[in-house]
């Protein structure tokens, strides 16, 4: 790829590409952890935040997002990691929440609680849980079709 | 000490310390809570209180300019360079001192980070902004924890009132004010922390009154934690237990 051809765009492209390590469905982009990208010359700059100040993944998209970028031929690449400001589950895409649904995780809300079951769409839902398998998620129970499923956090 | 801004040093250490003391303790129940669902909460908790200070540490570090990192300060300093309040570094005992510990620091966490957001200081306000999320987060939990243990059965009730006797003359020491306290109340970096103390009160006072617990009437606090003047004999042992990789093999990395 030469310096000529490439662009914003084009790296956001790439970068739709890399699936969130915890939540394999949606991407980095889709997730809303990747702020800016910004090119001078042929130089690249990505800007990412955590979703969760201890969140553990980060070492793993900061690693994918230089492999990927790598692979397509981009010779220079600065990753900022910045925390301000704080990453919120409004800038997870609305492509990102339908594929969390359909993946069977319910979507943030801003009220703070799941709009229905992600199975059988039956809104008589309870919370188990305020905490789940990932520092991103809590647990909660459908009341009609009885199955447990998790519920992304609202923050 | 050679570092440039030791206020500020000193300032960052003592709010990177405390979510360091407690994220250990706090992970120590990973795997021995007393069912899944408080398992996982815990091993979450822990993880936040572990990530704010890194952020909280990082910024000490790079104040410090001595060449040190975050991850430096967590693992190489000994008891005395310690700057949390001794609280939080008491063994947890059991599931009613751990949830209680929780709740009272996070009673002072919410409105202490909601100050700090309009710090002077760029950087303390941003990690301010990040943490307080996540501390009203655990608050809630932590609050709802109490009230159901303490207006649980007899036994949970019992183990609540011998935590808040055992827990109450340290909680005094979040609201210290020193040298470093005043410096930084100066320059607007954050108020002092007894400005907090007030909405501390009322929150205690109502969340305990809810789950029918009382609080000692004594004033007597216990200090010495976050000036690093006389730390608990039990901070030298959870330090040997969270140090022990970097200590013996130094540099090593996951
Ligand atoms: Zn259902």
């Amino acid at each position: 790829m030469s310096a000529q051809t490439l662009t914003v765009e084009q790296v956001w492209e790439w970068l739709e590409q890399i699936p969130d390590p915890e939540i394999p469905v949606i991407s980095i982009v889709d997730l809303g952890v990747v702020r800016d990208v910004t090119l001078q010359d042929d130089k690249v700059k990505v800007v990412i935040t955590p979703t969760y100040s201890g969140c553990p993944a980060m070492r793993e998209i900061a690693e994918s997002i230089t492999s990927e970028l790598a692979g397509r031929g981009v010779r220079q690449l600065s990753l900022e990691t910045r925390i301000a400001p704080a990453w919120t589950t409004d800038w997870m895409s609305d492509t990102g929440k339908s594929k969390l649904e359909a993946y069977g995780i319910a979507a943030p809300q801003a009220k703070g609680e799941p709009k229905r079951c992600p199975q059988c769409k039956s809104t008589a839902v309870e919370k188990i849980s305020q905490f789940g398998s990932t520092p991103c998620k809590a647990q909660w129970r459908c009341l009609d079709c009885l199955e447990p499923f998790e519920y992304f956090k609202c923050i | 000490m050679t570092t440039s801004d030791p206020y500020l040093f000193e300032f960052l250490l003592r709010q990177g310390d405390n979510p360091l003391v407690l994220g250990h303790r706090t992970s120590e129940w990973c795997g021995h809570a007393p069912a899944l669902e408080e398992d996982i909460a815990l091993a979450n908790t822990a993880l936040d209180l572990i990530g704010q200070t890194q952020l909280w540490l990082g910024y000490a570090a790079e104040v410090e300019g001595q060449g040190r990192s975050n991850n430096d300060l967590a693992y190489l300093r000994d008891v005395y360079d310690f700057r949390n309040v001794l609280m939080l570094e008491v063994p947890n005992e059991d599931f009613a001192r751990t949830m209680l510990r929780q709740f009272l620091f996070d009673a002072f966490q919410v409105p202490w980070l909601t100050e700090l957001q309009s710090s002077s200081d760029q950087r303390v306000s941003d990690i301010a902004v990040k943490s307080l999320k996540e501390a009203l987060y655990h608050f809630e939990r932590s609050a709802d924890t109490v009230v159901a243990l303490g207006d649980g059965t007899e036994v949970s009730h019992e183990h609540m009132q011998t935590a808040l006797n055992y827990l109450w003359p340290y909680s005094g020491e979040l609201f210290g004010t020193d040298d470093t306290d005043k410096a930084i109340e100066e320059r607007g970096i954050a108020p002092l922390p007894s400005s907090v103390r007030e909405a501390w009160n009322v929150t205690v006072s109502t969340t305990l009154a809810a789950a029918t617990l009382t609080a000692p009437d004594d004033p007597f606090a216990h200090s010495g934690g976050r000036t690093g003047k006389r730390h608990t004999e039990h901070l030298g042992h959870m330090l040997a237990t969270m140090q022990i990789l970097q200590r013996s093999h130094p540099g090593a990395q996951w």
